[in-house]
């Protein structure tokens, strides 16, 4: 099966991560919640940078030079990790957004975080370029007439806002409209856009691993005690900056205008813009169909509320007159299509209803709990051999029919959420001698809950629960993305094996109590 | 692979990853550098915000006109509120380097016009010409500036006006 190259460098990237920090720290893994931090870190200094900082023409220059030369040790130290951190974050941002491109986690019924999570970007660089205007040397000079040259484009403002940077021109005013932006206004706009971006998600976590903050907070001290960031000559405009050395995180679009007019790079900044916004729709993805409710099969018990990732459910008083208390209601516009909902329906049990199709709570049209269940069966009669194993995957990790042969056959699931405890039970009662469930990546599921659940299920961590019955020994979970086949027929191997000599065991065992009985 | 997931080896490899990535940072937040100016260049610029000349003069109003008006708005002269375009055209060392025509802002065009015009030149002397037209009652160049210009590297040479003394040399 083809993967595309986007993708594929990408798992490259994360497989190298997984090496290198495990999949509990792999910052790819945390990417939002790493730019939270980083975030934290940049309000934190950024507050004590404010209390020495004199927001006037003559006094800002010299106020962070005595922050950083006088006070190297504390303030120098704390405006570098403002800087570091700041920098930081467009990385973890740009990164975040490439993911999610690269995993197809922006179309469908992802465009609206995709959708308000680009502006993001734009936000937080124009933050820090009203950051560097603060410190009013030779590189807030040079970004304020770029910028002023930009404004002065736009059919939205009369007059020229460049004039205000000829000498003789400028007032202490002007960083009060700056602190303004930069302390406040823009990082209100920023908050705001940042709970919009989270707001259809469930369970949202904002701080990464411990493990992996501290890692990051001492890799930016460290950095900022060995290069401490330094500001240019103080802005004079009288006289033109000869060379600016531009943190290009932020600062990137203003060397375009030397080479094309403001109109130009508006178009261009824009048009990118449009472009990255526009995404989820080139082409469009259509989403399957949306989980159904069957109020006959389900007791309120509000398991798949616990569960549904995007907050698509929500759970009313009983309006079919049967005795519970609660009933649940899906919102299509929210649902993803996962199929975690029927996995977690206590109702989705395939030793209810033998003989009949077997309805549960909550199911998806596409792939409803009986036609796994009927799948699990033909699964199972199609195998042959010593060993025989049942292998669950998902659409979006590896394909478990490149896992098949006379001994292994595979089921593919929605997402690896969607299986019912009890079915893995059904499964070895039935004629399986091991099941595998694989699905995305440990800690990377593409409908972000569906390999959790699994294993907190399988551990008895979470409800529905793996029954005691199910022997442990029989089962195993391996989290694979597309390009993991080797390592999925590896442990399969591996996982054969186990099960060979825990029948030969077995097989000794029982034996041994006939050789007894005889005796 | 089981080498690769010993602690030790684990940790080593973070400390990699964090080094490359805070090597990233560094770089390009200082890096690569940017010359704004040639070591032998500056900057002429031409930056003031000047109201053009009413489009049409101010009129006295006949005794007849004014009694019609309400007592208090008995004003002997209508003045129309538009102004005239402004053109600015500058010659360096007698080649045309700016020119151009802008229509006052506002509701009733009488707006004033903010001109800004910015341009690296080389250092050294320089002849500069710079004139304005802000009346259409008036045909041709109301004011005019020529000067023989001596401009250190790096330098901006700031042009400015003033209705009363006329371009500026800052």
């Amino acid at each position: 099966m083809l993967v595309n190259p986007v993708k594929r460098v990408y798992l490259a990237l994360e497989s190298w991560f997984n090496i290198s920090f495990g999949t509990e720290w792999n910052p790819l893994y945390h990417l939002g919640t790493l730019s939270f931090f980083l975030f934290w870190v940049i309000l934190i200094t950024g507050i004590y940078l404010f209390i020495p900082f004199h927001g006037s023409i003559d006094g800002a220059h010299a106020s962070v030079e005595y922050i950083t030369h006088q006070q190297w040790y504390a303030g120098g130290v704390m405006r570098s990790l403002h800087r570091y951190a700041s920098d930081a974050v467009v990385v973890t941002i740009l990164l975040h957004m490439f993911k999610e491109f690269a995993s197809g986690r922006y179309r469908g019924f992802r465009w609206f975080s995709w959708v308000t999570g680009v502006p993001n970007l734009w936000v937080v660089v124009t933050l820090g370029i009203t950051g560097y205007w603060l410190v009013w040397d030779e590189m807030a000079q040079y970004i304020a007439i770029g910028s002023a040259r930009l404004v002065d484009a736009l059919p939205l403002l009369p007059g020229a806002m460049t004039r205000n940077f000829v000498a003789g021109e400028m007032t202490d005013r002007f960083f009060i409209l700056i602190e303004f932006l930069h302390l406040l206004g823009q990082p209100l706009v920023l908050a705001f856009m940042l709970w919009l971006h989270v707001k259809r998600l469930s369970d949202v976590k904002i701080n990464p691993p411990r493990g992996l903050a501290v890692g990051t907070l001492l890799a930016l001290l460290a950095l900022s005690l060995y290069k401490p960031a330094l500001s240019h000559a103080p802005a004079d405009l009288t006289k033109m900056p000869e060379v600016i050395h531009l943190d290009w995180f932020y600062l990137n679009i203003y060397p375009l205008l030397d080479i094309w007019t403001e109109g130009q790079v508006w178009i261009f900044t824009l048009g990118i813009t449009w472009l990255l916004m526009m995404l989820p729709w080139l082409p469009p993805k259509k989403d399957g169909p949306k989980a159904v409710v069957d109020l006959a099969h389900c007791n309120g018990c509000e398991l798949c509320f616990d569960d549904c990732p995007f907050d698509a459910i929500t759970v009313q008083a009983r309006t079919d007159g049967m005795k519970f208390d609660k009933e649940v209601v899906v919102n299509p516009e929210l649902c993803a299509a996962c199929g975690i909902c029927a996995g977690s329906c206590p109702s989705s049990n395939p030793f209810r209803s033998r003989n009949e199709e077997l309805k549960t709570g909550i199911d998806m049209p596409q792939l409803p709990v009986d036609k796994m269940r009927s799948q699990t069966r033909e699964a199972i009669a199609a195998l042959s051999g010593e060993t025989k194993i049942l292998v669950y995957g998902c659409e979006h990790g590896l394909n478990v029919s490149r896992l098949e042969d006379d001994e292994t056959k595979g089921v593919r699931l929605i997402c690896s959420g969607m299986l019912p405890p009890t079915l893995v039970e059904y499964a070895l009662k039935n004629g399986a001698d091991g099941v595998m469930v694989t699905g995305c990546r440990h800690n990377d599921c593409y409908y972000r809950f569906g390999n959790r659940w699994v294993k907190a299920r399988f551990a008895g961590e979470r409800k529905p629960i793996l029954r005691g019955r199910a022997d442990r020994n029989r089962i195993r979970v391996h989290g694979a993305a597309e390009t993991d086949k080797n390592e999925v027929e590896r442990d399969l191997d591996e996982f054969r094996a186990e099960l060979a000599k825990l029948k030969q065991a077995e097989a000794t065992a029982a034996e041994n109590d006939g050789a007894g009985g005889n005796s | 692979m089981s080498a690769l997931n010993s602690k030790p080896v684990r940790y080593l490899l973070q400390v990699i990853n964090y080094t490359v990535f805070m090597a990233l940072i560094w770089y390009f937040s200082t890096s690569p550098s940017v010359r704004l100016i040639g070591e032998n260049e500056s900057l002429l610029t031409i930056a003031f915000a000047h109201a053009g000349e009413l489009r049409e003069p101010c009129r006295k109003l006949s005794q007849q006109e004014l009694m019609k008006l309400p007592p208090n708005m008995r004003k002997p002269e209508d003045c129309p509120r538009e102004r005239s375009p402004i053109t600015v055209e500058a010659r360096l060392d007698g080649e045309l380097v700016y020119s151009e025509t802008m229509q006052p802002p506002g509701l009733f065009n009488d707006g004033s016009v903010d001109i800004y015009f910015s341009k690296k030149i080389s250092a050294g002397k320089h002849r500069l010409e710079i004139r304005m037209d802000d009346s259409v009652r008036n045909p041709g160049f109301d004011y005019v500036f020529e000067r023989e210009l001596s401009i250190e590297p790096a330098h901006i040479l700031l042009i400015e006006f003033d209705p009363l003394q006329g371009f500026i040399l800052i």
